[in-house]
């Protein structure tokens, strides 16, 4: 496999914030790859990276073999970027805008058409409609064409389901895989966990630092310990007592449960239920749960656990 | 080439879509054009008066009725209580008292200095001035021709006029010191500052206020295409809406043109790129649309200010004279007033105009230059 993005020792800071802290990866190519993390993690920096828009403090990033300080010209038409904020004209219409970026790149809506079609085929009977006046979905599919129309052979979306709602983004993930069969490298960035196991191999990224490059099983797998999901009548007291609670590992809320590990491998949920009702904590359930990557990313965002897996 | 095209097409195409757009551009022009001509004017009109006789005779009231009859000055009140005239020069009804003493008449036809008080309500500097001097040269007529009179009715002395220096004075280029005349070429200037400075920067400051440049970033888009497709609509804007502002100052206000069109345009084409790069470097230094337009506004005034366009420069104080050596628009007055008033040609105005040359090319080059970094 050919590897297409890289970066190696890449730092770059921001006044006294160190956005990116000595990071490496690879991308692959024809992957779908994924960089997940909350936001202010460094998500946005790494792909303004990527596509030479920030030239790195320390360390360099390559893509397609090209590099990104010195030969930014000619990996520009090779990407194709969609910012996170929506970027395009909103006084334009759809395909106006779709007009601008294929001229700009040197090419035409109809030499391209194919490519964008199961994207594009929707938006078409609003294209004289201005952008500015078109749905979320719409426009976050208005962005991707547009990033789409020269055929870049590696598309960067940073956060492009963000703000968007559950059957658009669904919808989008969809459009990704078949984006995919095109041949066409994909890294996107989003803040959602459950996003990430659709991605064939994603980052968690963190403060400036990558905790871990893998498929999501493997991350996943990573994840030792027996998962518990606690219920009970106020979550809020739930957790007031599991943090009283000696034995606790971690208690992260997740929805209507308490995710929970406990120190030892093997919990004593007898002792638990015993130590919850006692804190008067009424009509706890308790469960065993399978490890998501989100509980798999919380464990390794806080170093203690970091140590003791190890160990 | 193509990419300049295709950017010009784009910002064409969002300049008149822009509903509130339009009407600043075209409409804006011509209604500043027409108010700023015909109130921003020095020529006095219907000045109140207060009238205190207390001659009663008939040198007073002839006096009187040449102020009256001079068409700038209206008998508001008569009285014979100055308390009374003074109150109204507080309240603002009347802007002047003529204080006429008794006696006025006798001093006169005896030979004797006839003294009379003007007191006129100074708040407005320039206003007070213009009615000192239309007042003075009132009485200068008055004394004038009633010298004579009383010369010959007092055959004693002969007449001495005739041997005084006769001063007429003759004013050239604007005979009529018409005002209207002096203010078009430099509020056309005004109109044509507006347009390149506030609206090539903004436009810039908008794309990244909005984001778009974000996008516009990552295609192969060179910063020089991005700049001319920025700068040359507005510039084409600007010299448009010159040529409608030099048709009305033409054949709505019948102002001379007595210089070559082409030179006007020439000039002024050299003169908006100036000021264009100056609205670029503004955008060059500022994140949002309101910092560039407080930033433009300020320079704009200052400039207006410290560009003759209202006061002459010779009459300001050293220091604001040196001002106006860097003022671009101050050299654009000039020249334009040159031009259409006096017909001056290209051996006369070419020192200026080397002078914004050279202001644009800085102003263009340092603010390509501070563009790549901010890009960065």
């Amino acid at each position: 496999m050919k590897t297409v993005v890289k970066a190696v020792g890449v730092s770059k800071y921001f006044a006294n914030v160190n956005a990116l802290d000595n990071v490496d990866f690879e991308v692959t190519e024809g992957e779908l790859f994924g960089v997940i993390g909350p936001d202010g993690a460094g998500k946005t920096t790494l792909f303004r990276l990527i596509n030479t828009l920030l030239v790195p403090d320390e360390g360099s990033v390559t893509v397609l073999g090209l590099d990104s300080v010195y030969e930014y010209r000619k990996i520009r038409p090779l990407l194709g970027y969609m910012p996170g904020r929506f970027s395009l004209y909103q006084d334009l219409t759809v395909e106006e805008n779709l007009n601008f970026f294929a001229s700009v790149f040197g090419t035409t809506i109809e030499s391209n058409y194919e490519l964008i079609k199961p994207i594009y085929r929707q938006l078409e009977p609003f294209k004289t409609r201005l952008a500015g006046a078109l749905s979320g979905g719409m426009k976050q599919k208005l962005a991707l064409s547009c990033a789409l129309i020269h055929k870049p052979r590696i598309l960067l979306l940073d956060e492009p389901t963000t703000g968007v709602d559950a059957v658009s983004r669904k919808e989008f993930w969809e459009m990704l895989k078949v984006l995919k069969q095109e041949g066409i490298t994909i890294i996107v960035s989003t803040p959602y966990m459950d996003e990430a196991k659709l991605c064939e191999r994603v980052a968690l990224i963190q403060d400036g630092k990558i905790l871990q490059i893998d498929s999501p099983e493997s991350i996943v797998e990573g994840f030792k310990k027996p998962l518990l999901g606690i219920k009970a009548k106020s979550t809020y007291q739930l957790l007031q007592a599991l943090k009283a609670y000696p034995k606790t590992n971690s208690a992260q809320p997740f929805g209507e449960y308490v995710h929970y590990t406990e120190k030892n491998r093997t919990p004593d949920q007898d002792e638990l239920r015993d130590f919850l009702k006692k804190q008067g904590v009424y009509d706890v359930q308790v469960v065993s749960v399978k490890p998501t990557i989100e509980d798999r990313f919380m464990e390794l965002m806080d170093p203690q656990n970091e140590e003791e897996n190890n160990a | 080439m193509r990419i300049i095209r295709v950017l010009l097409r784009k910002e064409f195409l969002q300049i008149f879509r822009n509903k509130s757009m339009l009407p600043i551009l075209f409409v804006m022009p011509v209604i500043q054009l027409l108010v700023l001509s015909f109130a921003a004017t020095y020529e006095l009109k219907e000045v109140d008066m207060a009238l205190i006789d207390a001659d009663q005779s008939e040198l007073s009231r002839a006096l009187v009725s040449r102020f009256q009859a001079s068409g700038y000055f209206v008998l508001e009140l008569e009285t014979f209580n100055p308390e009374e005239a003074l109150e109204a020069m507080d309240e603002g009804q009347v802007s002047m008292i003529i204080q006429i003493p008794q006696g006025f008449e006798t001093d006169f036809k005896e030979g004797r200095k006839a003294h009379l008080q003007l007191i006129i309500d100074a708040v407005d500097g320039s206003t007070a001035g213009l009615i000192q001097s239309y007042s003075t040269s009132i009485l200068k007529d008055l004394n004038a021709e009633k010298l004579v009179e009383v010369n010959m009715r007092n055959a004693v002395s002969a007449p001495k006029l005739s041997s005084s220096i006769n001063i007429i004075p003759q004013n050239w280029y604007n005979p009529n010191l018409d005002y209207i005349t002096y203010m078009v070429p430099g509020i056309l200037v005004v109109l044509v500052s507006m347009i390149g400075l506030f609206l090539s920067g903004m436009n810039i400051v908008r794309e990244q206020e909005i984001g778009t440049i974000e996008q516009l970033n990552v295609t192969p888009i060179r910063k020089y295409q991005f700049m001319i497709g920025k700068l040359l609509p507005f510039w084409v804007i600007g010299m448009v809406d010159l040529l409608i502002g030099l048709a009305l100052a033409r054949y709505g206000f019948q102002i001379p043109f007595l210089g070559n069109l082409f030179t006007v345009l020439a000039v002024a084409g050299i003169f908006l790129i100036t000021i264009q790069s100056l609205g670029l470097l503004i955008s060059t230094v500022t994140h949002t649309q309101q910092q560039a337009m407080f930033i433009a506004w300020f320079l704009m005034v200052v400039f207006i200010l410290l560009g003759g366009l209202f006061t002459p420069i010779e009459s300001m104080p050293n220091w604001a004279q040196n001002l106006t050596l860097v003022n671009p628009i101050a050299y654009f007055i000039k020249i334009m007033r040159m031009v259409l008033l006096k017909g001056a040609g290209w051996i006369e105005i070419q020192n200026m105009v080397y002078v914004l040359l050279f202001m644009g090319s800085v102003l263009l080059l340092v603010s390509i230059k501070r563009y790549k970094k901010t890009a960065q």
